[in-house]
């Protein structure tokens, strides 16, 4: 049966693993290279490298970490931030990459997804979607250039619409940031993940809350997504890969040996 | 142990250093390369591949490499889409009326997976389930998990060593004389897919 998948994602800003809350006041984590090794020895089933300074800083930004993780780890990985070409895109690949993920450049060049998808296949195609819940409208709405809080801007895009349009385009997986949740450790926001799993033909990956084994376990028992994305409570050491799996095993959840 | 020549068939396709860094790891020398003599004098060959199956086999051709692949007598793996490659037909024909001709070494299929509900790509670890021993999963218990991205798959037959099962069963493994192939990624398959890859070069 298909695993449920763990990822710990790797927030990296200048080279090193940085973490904020809600998007904002960074602290460095570590290195990426033994961060990642450690990772995956633990039994992560896949990670995700988020450069999260690059698309708002519109500059080239130096990815030769790419090819080190490349050379050590052993299970999959997908790099976001500042990919706004297929030659971008080619180079990350071609250092090892599995697959490449955009967000704010998809949304101000929603073709690059066809471009991408037609040149490396869906499967190496993930879009990031940075959701934001506006209690005021009552309404999910899609974000850009989080990376920066003063560039930030709210797109037109509800989130919904956003799923089914990058969807059409070619987006082989679809990983859902949900801002207001992020970094706070109170669990998923489950009835956004149940909206966008009836929307989603594609994987699915959940990111932003998570605080708890439990808060794992609700996601994948209540709305069925593929994976479940993670950061601080892995890098603080909050929650244990070994031991979330073994939990998560014990709960009906299919995970990975 | 002599150390085996080992040839990655250079098929232009992005996972090539994936497979070369996983060889890496395990201590094992190989060249990546198009060139008949590197193809002709290795002792193993790995043909990896990502993509589509018309683009892929375009490549092969363009680089002249079919013929040369299907005169090879020495153990070759096919990996995900390199696997594909292996079968008559695969009917992952992008914007074509033709299903596309493939290197017609394994007497099987390729075609668009039936998964009813299920989310396609099939993407992330499954299990694989055989029966009997072979050599590619010594030391592989039945049930181990493997990474899987694939949207089309290789029908079962007579070929098939390994199955795994998502919405319908596929190939997982086949071999057919000395032509084999993995539908999983064993280079992005932690330790099980190390084994694989040390079983491979020490058949």
């Amino acid at each position: 049966m298909l695993a449920k998948r763990i990822i710990p994602c790797l927030d990296v800003k200048e080279g090193v693993v940085v973490k904020g809350v809600q998007f904002r006041n960074h602290e460095v984590m570590g290195d990426i290279v033994p961060l990642a090794k450690r990772y995956a020895d633990e039994g992560a089933d896949e990670l995700v490298f988020y450069d999260i300074t690059a698309s708002s800083d519109a500059r080239v930004v130096d990815k030769s970490w790419v090819r080190r993780v490349a050379e050590v780890i052993d299970i999959p990985f997908c790099v976001a931030g500042g990919i706004k070409s297929i030659d971008d895109a080619k180079r990350i690949l071609e250092y090892g990459a599995d697959k490449v993920s955009i967000n704010s450049p998809a949304l101000a060049d929603p073709e690059l997804i066809t471009r991408l998808a037609d040149r490396f296949g869906v499967q190496c195609v993930v879009v990031g979607i940075d959701s934001y819940f506006d209690a005021e409208l009552d309404r999910y709405c899609v974000k850009q250039y989080t990376g920066v809080v003063s560039k930030t801007r709210t797109t037109q895009w509800s989130t919904m619409d956003w799923i089914r349009e990058v969807q059409q385009r070619g987006a082989g997986e679809i990983v859902l940031n949900m801002m207001n949740q992020d970094g706070m450790r109170k669990g998923y926001d489950l009835e956004q993940l149940k909206k966008a799993r009836a929307t989603a033909k594609v994987p699915l990956i959940a990111s932003g809350g998570a605080g708890e084994m439990v808060h794992f376990r609700d996601a994948f028992k209540e709305t069925d997504v593929d994976g479940c994305l993670a950061a601080s409570v892995f890098h603080k050491g909050i929650i244990a890969i070994p031991e979330l799996k073994d939990y998560l095993r014990k709960e009906g959840v299919a995970i990975r040996d | 142990m002599n150390k085996p020549k080992i040839t990655i068939i250079d098929t232009g396709c992005a996972n090539l250093s994936s497979v070369k860094l996983a060889f890496d790891r395990l201590g094992v020398e190989t060249k990546v390369s198009f060139d008949p003599d590197d193809l002709k004098k290795a002792d193993k060959l790995i043909l990896p591949g990502v993509g589509t199956a018309v683009a892929a086999m375009r490549m092969l051709n363009e680089r002249r490499l079919i013929d040369l692949i299907k005169e090879a007598k020495q153990p070759l793996l096919g990996i995900c889409l390199g696997m594909q490659m292996l079968s008559r037909v695969s009917e992952e024909k992008m914007n074509s009326d033709e299903n596309v001709p493939c290197l017609n070494l394994v007497d099987s299929r390729v075609r668009l997976m039936e998964v009813g509900n299920l989310r396609l790509p099939h993407m992330g670890w499954d299990q694989i389930s055989y029966n009997g021993e072979h050599p590619l999963l010594r030391g592989i218990p039945n049930g181990s998990y493997f990474y899987f991205v694939h949207s089309y798959a290789m029908e079962v037959s007579d070929a098939t060593v390994a199955t795994c099962e998502y919405g319908e069963k596929f190939t997982a493994i086949v071999q057919q004389d000395n032509f084999m192939g993995t539908q999983f990624h064993p280079e992005k398959s932690g330790a099980v897919g190390a084994k694989l890859l040390t079983n491979f070069v020490e058949m």
